[in-house]
Protein backbone atom coordinates (compact mmCIF):
# COMPACT_ATOMS: atom_id res chain seq x y z
CA UNK A 1 0.00 0.00 0.00
CA UNK A 2 2.72 2.05 0.71
CA UNK A 3 3.99 2.17 -2.84
CA UNK A 4 0.34 2.71 -4.23
CA UNK A 5 0.26 6.01 -2.26
CA UNK A 6 4.63 7.12 -2.95
CA UNK A 7 3.69 9.13 -6.14
CA UNK A 8 3.02 12.85 -4.82
CA UNK A 9 -0.57 14.19 -6.65
CA UNK A 10 -1.00 10.91 -7.37
CA UNK A 11 -4.04 9.89 -4.94
CA UNK A 12 -7.18 9.63 -7.37
CA UNK A 13 -4.85 7.20 -8.91
CA UNK A 14 -4.10 5.19 -6.32
CA UNK A 15 -7.76 5.31 -4.77
CA UNK A 16 -8.55 3.53 -8.65
CA UNK A 17 -5.88 1.18 -8.14
CA UNK A 18 -6.89 0.42 -4.37
CA UNK A 19 -10.23 0.06 -5.68
CA UNK A 20 -9.80 -2.52 -8.26
CA UNK A 21 -7.34 -4.40 -5.91
CA UNK A 22 -10.20 -4.72 -3.34
CA UNK A 23 -12.21 -5.68 -6.15
CA UNK A 24 -10.22 -8.27 -7.19
CA UNK A 25 -9.61 -9.85 -3.24
CA UNK A 26 -13.26 -10.14 -3.31
CA UNK A 27 -13.32 -12.03 -6.36
CA UNK A 28 -10.86 -14.31 -5.10
CA UNK A 29 -12.63 -14.74 -2.52
CA UNK A 30 -15.67 -15.34 -3.57
CA UNK A 31 -14.10 -17.93 -6.42
CA UNK A 32 -12.54 -19.77 -3.21
CA UNK A 33 -16.22 -19.96 -1.94
CA UNK A 34 -17.94 -20.66 -5.16
CA UNK A 35 -15.70 -23.78 -5.53
CA UNK A 36 -16.05 -25.11 -1.78
CA UNK A 37 -20.01 -25.18 -2.31
CA UNK A 38 -19.10 -26.43 -5.26
CA UNK A 39 -17.56 -29.10 -3.37
CA UNK A 40 -20.17 -29.64 -0.75
CA UNK A 41 -23.06 -29.89 -3.26
CA UNK A 42 -21.06 -32.47 -5.93
CA UNK A 43 -20.46 -34.71 -2.95
CA UNK A 44 -23.49 -34.16 -0.91
CA UNK A 45 -23.93 -37.93 -0.21
CA UNK A 46 -20.66 -37.60 2.50
CA UNK A 47 -21.53 -33.72 3.14
CA UNK A 48 -25.04 -32.81 3.88
CA UNK A 49 -26.71 -36.78 4.27
CA UNK A 50 -24.89 -38.15 7.09
CA UNK A 51 -25.69 -35.37 9.87
CA UNK A 52 -28.94 -35.70 9.13
CA UNK A 53 -29.22 -39.16 9.55
CA UNK A 54 -27.14 -39.19 13.28
CA UNK A 55 -29.59 -36.30 14.05
CA UNK A 56 -32.78 -38.61 13.13
CA UNK A 57 -30.81 -41.37 15.05
CA UNK A 58 -30.01 -39.77 17.97
CA UNK A 59 -33.61 -38.09 18.28
CA UNK A 60 -35.68 -41.54 18.22
CA UNK A 61 -33.21 -43.02 20.61
CA UNK A 62 -31.86 -40.64 23.15
CA UNK A 63 -34.91 -38.30 22.49
CA UNK A 64 -37.93 -40.56 21.94
CA UNK A 65 -37.07 -43.96 23.87
CA UNK A 66 -34.09 -42.81 26.58
CA UNK A 67 -35.45 -38.99 26.83
CA UNK A 68 -39.20 -40.09 28.02
CA UNK A 69 -37.81 -41.93 31.30
CA UNK A 70 -35.32 -38.67 31.48
CA UNK A 71 -37.97 -36.47 32.14
CA UNK A 72 -37.80 -32.81 32.37
CA UNK A 73 -33.67 -31.27 31.66
CA UNK A 74 -33.49 -27.36 32.70
CA UNK A 75 -36.91 -26.76 32.69
CA UNK A 76 -37.47 -27.96 29.21
CA UNK A 77 -38.54 -31.59 27.69
CA UNK A 78 -35.35 -33.65 27.18
CA UNK A 79 -36.22 -33.66 23.74
CA UNK A 80 -36.39 -29.97 23.49
CA UNK A 81 -33.09 -30.12 25.65
CA UNK A 82 -30.90 -31.74 23.27
CA UNK A 83 -32.22 -30.31 20.22
CA UNK A 84 -29.82 -27.58 20.46
CA UNK A 85 -26.77 -29.40 21.29
CA UNK A 86 -27.06 -31.97 18.59
CA UNK A 87 -27.47 -29.04 15.69
CA UNK A 88 -24.58 -27.50 17.72
CA UNK A 89 -22.45 -30.67 17.06
CA UNK A 90 -23.22 -31.29 13.24
CA UNK A 91 -22.32 -27.66 13.13
CA UNK A 92 -18.83 -28.37 14.95
CA UNK A 93 -18.30 -31.79 13.12
CA UNK A 94 -18.87 -30.37 9.54
CA UNK A 95 -17.39 -26.94 9.67
CA UNK A 96 -14.60 -28.97 10.81
CA UNK A 97 -14.63 -31.30 8.59
CA UNK A 98 -15.64 -29.37 5.50
CA UNK A 99 -11.78 -27.65 5.54
CA UNK A 100 -9.57 -30.46 6.74
CA UNK A 101 -10.86 -32.70 4.11
CA UNK A 102 -10.80 -29.90 1.10
CA UNK A 103 -7.79 -28.50 1.94
CA UNK A 104 -5.71 -31.16 2.44
CA UNK A 105 -7.29 -33.11 -0.32
CA UNK A 106 -5.85 -29.96 -1.96
CA UNK A 107 -2.53 -30.26 -0.89
CA UNK A 108 -2.59 -33.99 -1.57
CA UNK A 109 -4.27 -33.18 -5.23
CA UNK A 110 -1.55 -30.80 -5.68
CA UNK A 111 -4.59 -28.18 -6.79
CA UNK A 112 -3.51 -26.08 -3.90
CA UNK A 113 -0.79 -24.38 -5.71
CA UNK A 114 -3.84 -23.13 -8.20
CA UNK A 115 -4.24 -20.77 -5.20
CA UNK A 116 -0.10 -20.66 -4.16
CA UNK A 117 0.60 -19.20 -7.39
CA UNK A 118 -2.21 -16.65 -7.75
CA UNK A 119 -1.76 -13.20 -6.22
CA UNK A 120 -4.51 -13.98 -3.56
CA UNK A 121 -3.02 -12.90 -0.24
CA UNK A 122 -2.34 -15.71 2.44
CA UNK A 123 -5.46 -13.77 4.51
CA UNK A 124 -8.07 -14.17 1.59
CA UNK A 125 -7.22 -18.10 1.02
CA UNK A 126 -7.58 -18.43 5.18
CA UNK A 127 -11.06 -16.35 4.68
CA UNK A 128 -12.13 -18.30 1.92
CA UNK A 129 -11.70 -21.94 3.24
CA UNK A 130 -12.95 -20.82 6.55
CA UNK A 131 -16.19 -19.44 4.70
CA UNK A 132 -16.75 -22.41 3.10
CA UNK A 133 -16.30 -24.42 6.10
CA UNK A 134 -18.86 -21.78 7.43
CA UNK A 135 -21.26 -22.44 4.68
CA UNK A 136 -21.39 -26.25 5.03
CA UNK A 137 -21.72 -25.87 9.29
CA UNK A 138 -24.94 -23.41 8.40
CA UNK A 139 -26.13 -25.99 5.53
CA UNK A 140 -25.96 -28.72 8.03
CA UNK A 141 -27.24 -26.67 10.55
CA UNK A 142 -30.01 -25.70 8.94
CA UNK A 143 -31.08 -29.42 7.76
CA UNK A 144 -30.61 -30.40 11.44
CA UNK A 145 -32.63 -27.69 12.61
CA UNK A 146 -35.27 -28.93 10.41
CA UNK A 147 -35.03 -32.62 11.50
CA UNK A 148 -35.28 -31.25 15.12
CA UNK A 149 -38.71 -29.69 14.42
CA UNK A 150 -39.80 -33.21 13.41
CA UNK A 151 -39.25 -34.13 16.58
CA UNK A 152 -39.68 -31.54 19.30
CA UNK A 153 -41.26 -27.60 19.65
CA UNK A 154 -38.16 -25.19 19.79
CA UNK A 155 -39.16 -21.52 20.86
CA UNK A 156 -36.18 -19.11 19.95
CA UNK A 157 -35.71 -16.71 23.02
CA UNK A 158 -33.28 -15.09 21.38
CA UNK A 159 -32.09 -15.00 17.70
CA UNK A 160 -29.48 -12.76 16.92
CA UNK A 161 -27.71 -14.45 19.86
CA UNK A 162 -28.12 -17.95 18.23
CA UNK A 163 -26.90 -16.84 15.33
CA UNK A 164 -23.99 -15.48 16.70
CA UNK A 165 -23.01 -18.21 18.62
CA UNK A 166 -23.79 -20.44 15.51
CA UNK A 167 -21.53 -18.43 13.26
CA UNK A 168 -18.67 -18.04 15.87
CA UNK A 169 -18.65 -22.07 16.65
CA UNK A 170 -18.29 -23.02 12.74
CA UNK A 171 -15.57 -20.32 12.12
CA UNK A 172 -13.43 -21.81 15.03
CA UNK A 173 -14.03 -25.08 13.99
CA UNK A 174 -13.31 -24.08 10.17
CA UNK A 175 -10.60 -22.42 11.67
CA UNK A 176 -9.71 -25.67 13.42
CA UNK A 177 -9.95 -28.03 10.78
CA UNK A 178 -7.49 -25.82 8.34
CA UNK A 179 -5.05 -25.93 10.78
CA UNK A 180 -5.39 -29.32 11.15
CA UNK A 181 -5.29 -29.86 7.29
CA UNK A 182 -1.97 -27.31 7.35
CA UNK A 183 0.09 -29.65 9.35
CA UNK A 184 -1.65 -33.31 8.09
CA UNK A 185 0.70 -35.67 6.23
CA UNK A 186 -1.52 -38.11 5.38
CA UNK A 187 -5.24 -39.40 5.66
CA UNK A 188 -4.69 -40.49 9.11
CA UNK A 189 -3.94 -37.32 10.31
CA UNK A 190 -6.79 -36.14 8.97
CA UNK A 191 -9.37 -38.06 11.03
CA UNK A 192 -7.37 -38.27 14.54
CA UNK A 193 -8.67 -35.00 15.87
CA UNK A 194 -12.02 -35.33 14.70
CA UNK A 195 -12.04 -38.93 16.21
CA UNK A 196 -9.98 -38.70 19.64
CA UNK A 197 -10.70 -34.83 20.25
CA UNK A 198 -13.44 -33.03 19.14
CA UNK A 199 -16.04 -36.21 19.26
CA UNK A 200 -14.76 -36.85 23.25
CA UNK A 201 -15.35 -33.34 23.65
CA UNK A 202 -18.19 -32.45 21.97
CA UNK A 203 -19.91 -35.53 24.11
CA UNK A 204 -18.73 -33.79 27.01
CA UNK A 205 -19.43 -30.45 26.42
CA UNK A 206 -22.96 -30.39 27.75
CA UNK A 207 -24.79 -31.69 24.46
CA UNK A 208 -26.76 -34.19 26.42
CA UNK A 209 -27.08 -32.97 29.97
CA UNK A 210 -26.74 -29.79 31.91
CA UNK A 211 -23.18 -29.79 33.95
CA UNK A 212 -25.33 -28.44 36.36
CA UNK A 213 -26.06 -32.10 37.16
CA UNK A 214 -22.27 -33.45 37.68
CA UNK A 215 -20.37 -33.76 40.87
CA UNK A 216 -17.83 -30.02 41.40
CA UNK A 217 -14.87 -31.51 40.25
CA UNK A 218 -16.66 -33.00 36.78
CA UNK A 219 -18.61 -29.41 36.40
CA UNK A 220 -15.14 -27.67 37.44
CA UNK A 221 -13.02 -29.59 34.70
CA UNK A 222 -16.29 -29.26 32.08
CA UNK A 223 -15.18 -25.48 32.22
CA UNK A 224 -12.37 -26.39 30.24
CA UNK A 225 -13.82 -27.57 27.81
CA UNK A 226 -14.76 -24.84 24.91
CA UNK A 227 -17.20 -26.47 23.24
CA UNK A 228 -19.24 -26.09 26.55
CA UNK A 229 -19.42 -22.41 26.08
CA UNK A 230 -20.78 -22.78 22.93
CA UNK A 231 -23.67 -25.18 23.13
CA UNK A 232 -24.85 -23.25 26.32
CA UNK A 233 -24.69 -19.76 24.36
CA UNK A 234 -26.33 -21.57 21.41
CA UNK A 235 -29.23 -22.94 23.80
CA UNK A 236 -29.53 -19.62 25.45
CA UNK A 237 -30.34 -18.14 22.01
CA UNK A 238 -33.33 -20.92 21.63
CA UNK A 239 -33.99 -21.76 25.18
CA UNK A 240 -33.19 -18.63 27.36
CA UNK A 241 -30.95 -21.00 29.83
CA UNK A 242 -27.37 -22.04 29.87
CA UNK A 243 -24.69 -23.41 32.42
CA UNK A 244 -22.79 -21.05 32.06
CA UNK A 245 -22.13 -16.96 31.40
CA UNK A 246 -23.78 -15.84 28.45
CA UNK A 247 -21.39 -12.36 27.75
CA UNK A 248 -18.50 -14.87 28.92
CA UNK A 249 -19.18 -17.39 26.66
CA UNK A 250 -19.17 -15.01 23.41
CA UNK A 251 -15.85 -13.39 24.98
CA UNK A 252 -13.99 -16.91 24.72
CA UNK A 253 -15.42 -17.42 21.46
CA UNK A 254 -14.33 -14.80 19.60
CA UNK A 255 -10.85 -14.95 21.15
CA UNK A 256 -10.82 -18.27 20.03
CA UNK A 257 -11.96 -17.38 16.51
CA UNK A 258 -9.11 -14.60 16.34
CA UNK A 259 -6.01 -16.37 18.41
CA UNK A 260 -7.11 -19.64 15.20
CA UNK A 261 -7.45 -16.95 12.29
CA UNK A 262 -3.93 -15.37 13.48
CA UNK A 263 -2.06 -19.00 14.01
CA UNK A 264 -3.54 -20.17 10.82
CA UNK A 265 -2.23 -17.25 9.06
CA UNK A 266 0.75 -17.22 10.22
CA UNK A 267 1.16 -20.73 9.19
CA UNK A 268 0.67 -20.16 5.69
CA UNK A 269 2.66 -17.30 5.66
CA UNK A 270 5.53 -19.62 6.83
CA UNK A 271 4.61 -22.43 4.10
CA UNK A 272 4.23 -25.21 6.76
CA UNK A 273 3.45 -27.77 5.08
CA UNK A 274 2.39 -26.49 1.60
CA UNK A 275 5.85 -25.29 0.30
CA UNK A 276 9.04 -26.94 0.37
CA UNK B 1 13.58 -3.76 -17.46
CA UNK B 2 13.87 -7.68 -17.86
CA UNK B 3 10.59 -10.43 -17.53
CA UNK B 4 12.55 -11.90 -15.16
CA UNK B 5 15.71 -11.30 -13.22
CA UNK B 6 17.28 -13.44 -10.89
CA UNK B 7 20.78 -13.13 -8.49
CA UNK B 8 22.32 -15.54 -6.35
CA UNK B 9 19.37 -17.86 -6.01
CA UNK B 10 19.99 -20.44 -3.90
CA UNK B 11 18.17 -23.71 -2.49
CA UNK B 12 18.61 -26.03 0.06
CA UNK B 13 15.81 -28.55 0.55
CA UNK B 14 15.05 -29.39 4.10
CA UNK B 15 16.56 -33.16 3.22
CA UNK B 16 19.69 -31.60 2.46
CA UNK B 17 19.87 -31.62 -1.03
CA UNK B 18 21.41 -28.36 -2.59
CA UNK B 19 19.06 -27.98 -5.88
CA UNK B 20 20.45 -24.39 -7.05
CA UNK B 21 23.58 -22.93 -6.29
CA UNK B 22 23.26 -19.31 -6.71
CA UNK B 23 21.77 -18.64 -10.06
CA UNK B 24 22.26 -15.62 -11.70
CA UNK B 25 19.84 -15.33 -14.92
CA UNK B 26 18.08 -12.54 -16.94
CA UNK B 27 15.30 -13.06 -19.61
CA UNK B 28 14.02 -10.15 -21.65
CA UNK B 29 10.40 -8.93 -22.59
CA UNK B 30 9.66 -10.71 -25.24
CA UNK B 31 12.25 -12.87 -25.43
CA UNK B 32 11.10 -16.85 -26.23
CA UNK B 33 13.60 -18.74 -23.44
CA UNK B 34 14.94 -22.05 -22.85
CA UNK B 35 15.87 -24.14 -19.66
CA UNK B 36 17.37 -26.66 -20.34
CA UNK B 37 19.37 -29.30 -18.46
CA UNK B 38 19.40 -32.72 -17.11
CA UNK B 39 17.32 -34.69 -14.72
CA UNK B 40 17.27 -33.11 -11.09
CA UNK B 41 19.81 -30.44 -12.63
CA UNK B 42 16.81 -28.16 -10.56
CA UNK B 43 14.41 -26.95 -12.97
CA UNK B 44 11.88 -27.24 -11.34
CA UNK B 45 13.18 -25.79 -8.17
CA UNK B 46 14.22 -22.72 -10.20
CA UNK B 47 10.49 -22.25 -11.60
CA UNK B 48 8.69 -22.53 -8.45
CA UNK B 49 11.00 -20.31 -6.58
CA UNK B 50 9.57 -17.79 -9.52
CA UNK B 51 6.19 -18.88 -8.72
CA UNK B 52 5.84 -19.49 -4.80
CA UNK B 53 5.47 -22.46 -5.21
CA UNK B 54 9.09 -23.30 -2.84
CA UNK B 55 10.29 -20.69 -0.95
CA UNK B 56 14.54 -19.90 -1.58
CA UNK B 57 16.98 -20.15 0.57
CA UNK B 58 19.08 -16.87 -0.27
CA UNK B 59 19.19 -14.61 -3.59
CA UNK B 60 16.62 -12.50 -5.32
CA UNK B 61 13.74 -12.33 -7.91
CA UNK B 62 11.81 -9.61 -9.85
CA UNK B 63 9.09 -10.04 -12.55
CA UNK B 64 8.92 -7.22 -14.56
CA UNK B 65 10.23 -5.68 -11.64
CA UNK B 66 8.39 -5.92 -9.34
CA UNK B 67 10.35 -7.93 -6.58
CA UNK B 68 9.32 -11.45 -4.82
CA UNK B 69 10.39 -9.96 -1.31
CA UNK B 70 8.65 -6.40 -1.45
CA UNK B 71 5.79 -6.61 -4.37
CA UNK B 72 4.78 -10.29 -4.46
CA UNK B 73 1.12 -9.85 -5.53
CA UNK B 74 1.99 -7.67 -8.49
CA UNK B 75 4.69 -9.97 -9.48
CA UNK B 76 2.64 -13.02 -9.18
CA UNK B 77 -0.11 -11.19 -11.04
CA UNK B 78 2.51 -11.01 -14.00
CA UNK B 79 3.22 -14.80 -14.23
CA UNK B 80 1.80 -17.70 -15.52
CA UNK B 81 2.82 -21.61 -15.11
CA UNK B 82 2.50 -24.65 -16.53
CA UNK B 83 3.63 -26.75 -14.18
CA UNK B 84 5.55 -30.30 -15.45
CA UNK B 85 2.83 -32.45 -12.99
CA UNK B 86 -0.59 -32.57 -13.14
CA UNK B 87 -1.85 -29.86 -10.23
CA UNK B 88 -6.00 -29.60 -10.70
CA UNK B 89 -8.51 -31.06 -9.59
CA UNK B 90 -9.13 -34.25 -11.71
CA UNK B 91 -12.88 -34.67 -10.27
CA UNK B 92 -13.62 -30.77 -11.46
CA UNK B 93 -14.26 -30.13 -15.32
CA UNK B 94 -12.03 -28.42 -17.34
CA UNK B 95 -14.14 -25.43 -17.49
CA UNK B 96 -14.38 -24.95 -13.78
CA UNK B 97 -11.47 -25.32 -13.56
CA UNK B 98 -10.28 -22.95 -15.65
CA UNK B 99 -13.23 -20.08 -14.64
CA UNK B 100 -11.83 -20.43 -11.15
CA UNK B 101 -8.11 -19.93 -11.63
CA UNK B 102 -9.50 -16.81 -13.58
CA UNK B 103 -11.55 -15.60 -10.23
CA UNK B 104 -8.10 -16.32 -7.95
CA UNK B 105 -6.46 -13.99 -10.29
CA UNK B 106 -9.54 -11.64 -9.66
CA UNK B 107 -11.09 -11.70 -12.66
CA UNK B 108 -14.62 -11.01 -12.85
CA UNK B 109 -16.60 -14.12 -13.28
CA UNK B 110 -18.69 -13.01 -16.70
CA UNK B 111 -15.12 -11.98 -18.46
CA UNK B 112 -13.93 -15.29 -17.03
CA UNK B 113 -16.66 -17.38 -18.90
CA UNK B 114 -15.97 -15.04 -21.92
CA UNK B 115 -11.71 -16.24 -21.79
CA UNK B 116 -12.66 -19.92 -20.97
CA UNK B 117 -14.42 -20.33 -24.32
CA UNK B 118 -11.47 -18.73 -26.18
CA UNK B 119 -8.89 -20.75 -24.41
CA UNK B 120 -10.61 -23.94 -24.42
CA UNK B 121 -11.22 -23.64 -28.42
CA UNK B 122 -7.58 -22.35 -28.58
CA UNK B 123 -6.20 -25.52 -26.82
CA UNK B 124 -9.09 -27.88 -28.50
CA UNK B 125 -10.64 -28.91 -25.16
CA UNK B 126 -14.09 -27.08 -25.77
CA UNK B 127 -15.98 -30.23 -26.31
CA UNK B 128 -14.27 -31.78 -23.38
CA UNK B 129 -15.12 -28.66 -21.30
CA UNK B 130 -17.93 -30.37 -19.19
CA UNK B 131 -16.83 -33.69 -18.73
CA UNK B 132 -15.05 -34.46 -15.46
CA UNK B 133 -11.23 -33.77 -16.14
CA UNK B 134 -9.63 -37.13 -14.64
CA UNK B 135 -11.37 -38.22 -18.03
CA UNK B 136 -9.19 -36.26 -19.98
CA UNK B 137 -6.01 -38.17 -22.13
CA UNK B 138 -2.61 -37.23 -20.91
CA UNK B 139 -2.15 -34.58 -23.32
CA UNK B 140 -5.63 -32.80 -23.18
CA UNK B 141 -4.56 -32.69 -19.15
CA UNK B 142 -1.08 -30.42 -20.72
CA UNK B 143 -3.42 -28.17 -22.66
CA UNK B 144 -5.55 -27.86 -19.69
CA UNK B 145 -3.27 -26.53 -17.71
CA UNK B 146 -1.81 -24.36 -20.57
CA UNK B 147 -5.73 -23.09 -20.89
CA UNK B 148 -5.75 -22.59 -17.68
CA UNK B 149 -2.40 -20.54 -17.18
CA UNK B 150 -4.03 -18.23 -20.25
CA UNK B 151 -6.99 -17.24 -18.06
CA UNK B 152 -5.62 -13.84 -16.49
CA UNK B 153 -3.52 -13.08 -19.66
CA UNK B 154 0.11 -13.34 -18.31
CA UNK B 155 2.94 -11.20 -19.56
CA UNK B 156 5.13 -13.79 -18.82
CA UNK B 157 4.12 -17.26 -19.39
CA UNK B 158 6.52 -20.38 -17.94
CA UNK B 159 6.03 -24.07 -19.16
CA UNK B 160 7.85 -26.77 -17.30
CA UNK B 161 8.08 -29.78 -19.89
CA UNK B 162 5.24 -29.03 -21.32
CA UNK B 163 5.43 -31.54 -24.30
CA UNK B 164 6.16 -34.32 -22.28
CA UNK B 165 4.14 -36.82 -23.36
CA UNK B 166 2.42 -35.18 -25.98
CA UNK B 167 1.99 -36.63 -29.43
CA UNK B 168 4.03 -35.51 -32.12
CA UNK B 169 0.71 -33.67 -34.31
CA UNK B 170 -0.25 -32.12 -30.77
CA UNK B 171 3.50 -31.25 -29.80
CA UNK B 172 3.24 -29.17 -33.29
CA UNK B 173 0.39 -27.47 -33.13
CA UNK B 174 1.29 -26.52 -29.31
CA UNK B 175 4.36 -25.09 -30.91
CA UNK B 176 2.43 -22.48 -33.42
CA UNK B 177 0.28 -21.77 -30.85
CA UNK B 178 3.16 -20.38 -28.12
CA UNK B 179 5.08 -19.01 -31.29
CA UNK B 180 1.61 -17.40 -31.90
CA UNK B 181 1.36 -15.68 -28.39
CA UNK B 182 5.09 -14.38 -27.98
CA UNK B 183 4.92 -12.86 -31.40
CA UNK B 184 2.25 -11.16 -29.68
CA UNK B 185 4.42 -9.62 -26.76
CA UNK B 186 3.87 -12.83 -24.22
CA UNK B 187 7.22 -13.30 -22.94
CA UNK B 188 8.03 -17.53 -22.91
CA UNK B 189 10.26 -19.75 -20.44
CA UNK B 190 9.99 -23.22 -21.17
CA UNK B 191 12.18 -25.80 -20.25
CA UNK B 192 12.15 -29.21 -22.18
CA UNK B 193 14.13 -32.37 -22.80
CA UNK B 194 13.55 -32.46 -26.40
CA UNK B 195 16.70 -30.25 -28.09
CA UNK B 196 14.50 -30.01 -31.27
CA UNK B 197 12.00 -28.45 -29.40
CA UNK B 198 14.40 -26.03 -27.57
CA UNK B 199 16.41 -25.27 -30.80
CA UNK B 200 13.82 -24.84 -33.28
CA UNK B 201 11.33 -21.94 -30.81
CA UNK B 202 13.94 -20.17 -28.46
CA UNK B 203 15.59 -17.29 -29.04
CA UNK B 204 17.72 -17.46 -26.12
CA UNK B 205 18.95 -20.45 -23.90
CA UNK B 206 20.57 -21.13 -20.72
CA UNK B 207 21.75 -24.89 -19.66
CA UNK B 208 21.64 -25.53 -15.56
CA UNK B 209 23.33 -28.35 -14.48
CA UNK B 210 23.89 -29.40 -10.62
CA UNK B 211 22.25 -26.10 -9.75
CA UNK B 212 24.21 -23.52 -11.33
CA UNK B 213 23.79 -21.97 -15.09
CA UNK B 214 26.90 -23.43 -17.05
CA UNK B 215 25.86 -21.73 -19.84
CA UNK B 216 23.51 -18.59 -21.19
CA UNK B 217 23.73 -17.05 -24.53
CA UNK B 218 21.64 -16.78 -27.81
CA UNK B 219 20.58 -19.95 -29.64
CA UNK B 220 22.47 -18.54 -32.89
CA UNK B 221 26.00 -17.69 -30.75
CA UNK B 222 26.09 -21.00 -28.73
CA UNK B 223 25.52 -23.12 -31.87
CA UNK B 224 27.78 -21.08 -33.77
CA UNK B 225 30.02 -21.82 -30.76
CA UNK B 226 30.16 -25.84 -31.22
CA UNK B 227 33.84 -26.47 -32.24
CA UNK B 228 33.62 -29.66 -33.74
CA UNK B 229 30.71 -31.90 -35.08
CA UNK B 230 30.65 -35.63 -35.34
CA UNK B 231 30.03 -36.86 -38.94
CA UNK B 232 29.03 -40.50 -39.39
CA UNK B 233 30.01 -41.75 -43.02
CA UNK B 234 28.66 -45.17 -44.58
CA UNK B 235 31.30 -46.20 -47.33
CA UNK B 236 30.62 -48.39 -50.37
CA UNK B 237 33.27 -50.96 -50.40
CA UNK B 238 33.95 -52.43 -46.65
CA UNK B 239 37.36 -51.51 -44.90
CA UNK B 240 39.03 -52.92 -42.22
CA UNK B 241 40.23 -50.10 -40.66
CA UNK B 242 39.79 -46.76 -40.61
CA UNK B 243 41.35 -45.05 -43.67
CA UNK B 244 44.09 -42.20 -42.37
CA UNK B 245 43.12 -38.74 -43.33
CA UNK B 246 45.32 -35.84 -42.41
CA UNK B 247 43.89 -33.65 -40.17
CA UNK B 248 40.60 -35.81 -38.79
CA UNK B 249 40.06 -37.87 -36.34
CA UNK B 250 38.16 -40.93 -37.89
CA UNK B 251 36.91 -44.09 -35.70
CA UNK B 252 35.73 -47.47 -36.83
CA UNK B 253 32.20 -47.86 -35.69
CA UNK B 254 32.01 -51.18 -37.97
CA UNK B 255 33.43 -52.14 -41.63
CA UNK B 256 31.24 -49.85 -43.35
CA UNK B 257 30.72 -47.36 -41.14
CA UNK B 258 33.00 -44.45 -39.70
CA UNK B 259 32.85 -41.55 -37.69
CA UNK B 260 34.92 -38.15 -38.34
CA UNK B 261 34.93 -35.36 -36.14
CA UNK B 262 35.41 -32.42 -37.92
CA UNK B 263 36.48 -28.37 -36.44
CA UNK B 264 34.26 -25.57 -37.41
CA UNK B 265 37.53 -24.18 -38.94
CA UNK B 266 38.15 -27.36 -40.84
CA UNK B 267 35.09 -27.91 -43.05
CA UNK B 268 33.92 -30.85 -45.22
CA UNK B 269 35.86 -30.29 -48.33
CA UNK B 270 39.75 -31.79 -47.08
CA UNK B 271 37.93 -34.45 -45.43
CA UNK B 272 35.98 -35.44 -48.95
CA UNK B 273 38.98 -34.53 -50.36
CA UNK B 274 41.45 -37.05 -49.16
CA UNK B 275 38.94 -39.53 -48.72
CA UNK B 276 38.16 -39.60 -52.77
CA UNK B 277 42.28 -39.47 -52.89
CA UNK B 278 42.18 -43.04 -50.76
CA UNK B 279 39.60 -44.08 -53.05
CA UNK B 280 36.76 -44.69 -49.79
CA UNK B 281 33.90 -43.79 -51.81
CA UNK B 282 30.97 -41.96 -49.26
CA UNK B 283 27.66 -42.91 -49.99
CA UNK B 284 26.17 -41.30 -47.28
CA UNK B 285 26.69 -38.68 -44.27
CA UNK B 286 24.97 -37.56 -41.67
CA UNK B 287 24.63 -35.64 -38.29
CA UNK B 288 25.66 -37.77 -35.38
CA UNK B 289 23.07 -35.94 -32.88
CA UNK B 290 20.93 -33.06 -32.99
CA UNK B 291 23.69 -29.99 -32.68
CA UNK B 292 22.08 -28.56 -29.29
CA UNK B 293 22.50 -32.16 -27.64
CA UNK B 294 26.18 -31.86 -28.81
CA UNK B 295 26.45 -28.56 -27.20
CA UNK B 296 24.64 -30.03 -24.29
CA UNK B 297 26.69 -32.86 -23.83
CA UNK B 298 29.91 -31.11 -24.30
CA UNK B 299 29.00 -29.06 -21.65
CA UNK B 300 27.77 -31.21 -18.95
CA UNK B 301 30.40 -33.86 -19.69
CA UNK B 302 33.48 -31.03 -19.26
CA UNK B 303 31.60 -30.21 -16.41
CA UNK B 304 31.43 -33.18 -14.95
CA UNK B 305 35.18 -34.04 -15.26
CA UNK B 306 36.10 -30.75 -14.03
CA UNK B 307 33.86 -31.48 -10.70
N1 LIG C 1 10.51 -31.34 -2.56
C1 LIG C 1 11.77 -31.74 -2.61
N2 LIG C 1 12.39 -32.17 -1.49
C2 LIG C 1 13.67 -32.56 -1.53
N3 LIG C 1 14.44 -32.55 -2.62
C3 LIG C 1 13.88 -32.13 -3.78
C4 LIG C 1 12.53 -31.72 -3.83
N4 LIG C 1 12.23 -31.35 -5.10
C5 LIG C 1 13.36 -31.55 -5.81
N5 LIG C 1 14.35 -32.02 -5.02
C6 LIG C 1 15.73 -32.33 -5.43
O1 LIG C 1 16.29 -31.15 -5.97
C7 LIG C 1 17.06 -31.44 -7.13
C8 LIG C 1 16.54 -30.65 -8.32
O2 LIG C 1 15.25 -31.12 -8.65
P1 LIG C 1 14.35 -30.43 -9.76
O3 LIG C 1 13.02 -31.06 -9.70
O4 LIG C 1 14.44 -28.97 -9.61
O5 LIG C 1 15.11 -30.88 -11.10
P2 LIG C 1 14.67 -30.72 -12.62
O6 LIG C 1 15.79 -30.03 -13.28
O7 LIG C 1 13.34 -30.11 -12.72
O8 LIG C 1 14.63 -32.24 -13.09
P3 LIG C 1 13.68 -32.95 -14.19
O9 LIG C 1 14.29 -32.67 -15.51
O10 LIG C 1 13.81 -34.38 -13.82
O11 LIG C 1 12.31 -32.44 -14.03
C9 LIG C 1 16.99 -32.94 -7.32
O12 LIG C 1 18.13 -33.52 -6.72
C10 LIG C 1 15.77 -33.34 -6.55
O13 LIG C 1 15.89 -34.64 -6.03
MG1 LIG D 1 11.57 -30.73 -13.43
Amino acid sequence: MAELSATPGAGAVASDALQSLNAARWTGFSTIVIREYGRIVRIWGQTLVPSAMTAILYFVIFGSLIGRRVGQMGGFDYMQYIAPGLIMMSVITNSYGNVVASFFGAKFGKHIEELLVSPLPNWIIVAGYAAGGLLRGLMVGAVVTLVSLIFARLPVQHLAMLLAAVLLTSLIFSLGGLINAIFAKNFDQVNWIPTFVLTPLTYFGGVFYSVAMLPPWARALSHANPILYMVNAFRHGFLGVSDVSVPGAFAIMATLAVALFLIALTLMNRGVGIRD
Amino acid sequence: MPALSVRGLTKTYRNGVQALRGVDLDVAQGDFFALLGPNGAGKTTLIGIITSLVNKSAGTASVFGYDLDTQLERAKSCIGVVPQELNFNQFETPYTIVVNQAGFYGIPRAEARVRAEKYLRQLQLWEKRNGIARGLSGGMKRRLMIARALMHEPRLLVLDEPSAGVDIEVRRSMWEFLQDINARGTTIILTTHYLEEAESLCRNIAIIDKGRIVESDRMSNLLRGLRTETFVLNVRTPLAAAPRVVGYEITRVDDTTFEAAVSSEQGLNGLFAQLATAGVEVVSMRNKVNRLEEVFMQLVESRGQGG
